[in-house]
């Protein structure tokens, strides 16, 4: 019996952010991490009817923006990614789809800071994910983004005062939530 | 008279001393560098003698520097908005 539902309506406000972050840190490129993540949800589109609710959705969305990362990598033939596939080939194991399995993850066994880095995003995001819509793009325009009060009060159309108490809000939930996850 | 001087005095004391509320609000903004000068000061006097006010503080300041610390990175507003309609389209087209 499937546990997890898909509902593509939701993806991005609930894991665009999550992905995005994912893809930047690997390819460290924004335009192309945007392109990534758009192909990995178009993908995912294509690719619904075989989603079988045993994974969550995030899981299963990571698992294709993976194989993206991959396939970017493969197109550039960049140095960085053949030194990635050799460092985590082993000719003796496993034949068939050996960059996929071998490829899939070794981008998180760098450093052990960037490991926590990595680890403090996804809670960070975790958390965002759980706050109300409009609580999440205040907090993310003003604490992620660094915009100015009145960009956000402008496109938002919210007064500053009403921003404040919105950030007021927004940073009791995500201080609550760090708290259980990271601290 | 003796009616004037405790206006002057209650005006004195709303000058600085704040609510825990006010105090909290001061502390958010204060960690995007947008409190005043004579907001500060006045936060600083309440944090040292309220309890609330202390450890709403400390974990304030927590969530900012593991924030800052962790490099996260977001699309932005524009970049979600046309990546949704994006989707959107995409999701009616294979409808």
């Amino acid at each position: 019996m499937p546990n997890h539902q898909i509902n593509p309506n939701k993806w991005i406000d609930l894991y665009s952010d999550y992905l995005f972050n994912y893809t930047i840190s690997r390819v460290n490129d924004r335009e192309i991490a945007k392109d990534l993540v758009q192909d990995a949800f178009f993908a995912g589109l294509k690719s619904m009817k075989n989603f079988k609710g045993e994974a969550s959705e995030r899981t299963w969305l990571i698992s294709i923006l993976k194989r993206k990362i991959i396939d970017y990598y493969r197109k550039i033939n960049s140095n960085k990614g053949k030194a990635e596939v050799r460092m985590s080939y082993s000719a003796d194991e496993n034949e068939g789809d050996w960059l996929e399995e071998r490829v899939a993850d070794p981008f998180d066994k760098t450093a052990e800071d960037v490991i926590e880095n990595s680890e403090l995003g996804d809670a960070i995001y975790d958390c965002l994910s759980k706050l109300p819509e409009k609580q999440a793009t205040v907090f993310r325009m003003k604490t992620i983004e660094g915009l100015e009060t009145e960009t956000i009060c402008n496109e938002l159309n919210i007064t500053a005062s009403n921003l404040w108490v919105i950030i007021h809000r927004a940073r009791i939930s995500m201080a609550e939530c760090m708290e259980k996850n990271w601290f | 008279m003796y009616g004037k001087k405790l206006v002057l005095i209650k005006m004195k004391k709303n000058l600085l001393f704040i609510s825990c509320e006010e105090a909290k609000l001061i502390c958010d903004r204060a960690q995007y560098n947008e409190a005043t000068l004579w907001e500060k000061i006045k936060l600083n006097l309440r944090y040292t003698w309220c309890r609330i006010t202390r450890a709403y503080v400390k974990k304030n300041k927590k969530l900012t520097e593991a924030i800052k610390s962790s490099n996260v990175q977001c699309l932005k507003q524009n970049e979600r908005q046309e990546l949704h309609e994006q989707l959107k389209h995409q999701l009616k087209n294979q409808d």
